[in-house]
């Protein structure tokens, strides 16, 4: 299992998903540090991400979009808050016109990563999401992550 | 939201009237306690909007409310379903990588 754990708060509207690679802290460091990279996974196959600008330090930012199946492109950036290379990141994760200029209506939200390392040349990684409100929530999960759409029903319907 | 379900008689109203509506007193005759303590039960349901009330003649008549059930729960667990495959693309990614390596 590479998850390890996921912890939800719904009513700080937070995620922190834990997992363990068979890598060195570093190595997992370059998949957020090298843009062609991080192309690689951000965005599912369906929606893959093109990384326009890339710039990890603080204050600095990063610009992506995503192009979906029907040619549609949610754009998105990312203010560095802090970075500890390579066990800290945080940023703030926002949403973008077509332009790539921050959309002022919808907040952004705060993903802080940490990176540590355990015995046996294992690197764990926990990456924490804070959202501001339901609706942000919303218009993230709507950006081309229609993986999350998928096993999520099927758990509510159990639940009901 | 959430905080109202962290009872187990509030959880099994919500489960019962997401059915079918419930009156308070069938409500009540579900549970060994009081009407009072499960009208009580009921108004944190319905403040945390898990539930809507309505009054039918002398009863109040109470329905789970499953479009608010249903997006409140949702979201997290979608959220937690993008984070699972971007999780699973790094994997494939290292492990590829790793298998690249050892053929070298």
């Amino acid at each position: 299992m590479t998850v390890t754990n996921v912890q939800k708060d719904h009513e700080a509207l937070t995620m922190t998903i834990t997992a363990e690679f068979n890598v060195s802290p570093e190595r997992v460091w370059q998949l957020w540090e090298d843009p062609r990279q991080l192309e690689r996974w951000w965005g599912p196959p369906t929606y893959p991400a093109t990384v326009t600008a890339h710039d990890l330090t603080p204050g600095g930012s990063v610009s992506y979009h995503m192009t979906g199946p029907d040619g549609d492109q949610p754009h998105g950036w990312w203010r560095i808050v802090n970075v500890d290379a390579p066990h800290r990141l945080e940023f703030e994760n926002g949403l973008a016109d077509a332009n790539g200029a921050p959309n002022p209506d919808v907040a952004s939200m705060i993903v802080r990563v940490a990176i540590s390392e355990l015995p046996d040349g294992v690197s764990r990684m926990a990456v924490e999401s804070v959202f501001p409100t339901l609706a942000v929530m919303e218009m993230f999960i709507s950006m081309g992550m229609e993986e999350g759409m998928k096993g999520a029903m099927s758990q509510i319907d159990g639940l009901l | 939201m959430f905080r109202a379900l962290g009872d187990a008689t509030r959880r099994d109203i919500v489960v019962h009237t997401l059915q079918r509506e419930y009156s308070v007193s069938d409500l009540a005759r579900l549970y060994p306690m009081s009407f009072a303590a499960v009208q009580k039960h009921v108004a944190v349901l319905e403040r945390a909007r898990l539930v809507t009330k309505r009054r039918h003649g002398r009863e109040q008549l109470v329905r789970g409310n499953v479009v608010a059930i249903r997006q409140a729960f949702g979201l997290l667990e979608q959220f937690e379903e993008v984070w699972r495959g971007r999780v699973d693309r790094i994997d494939q990614i290292l492990t590829q990588e790793k298998e690249e390596g050892a053929r070298k």
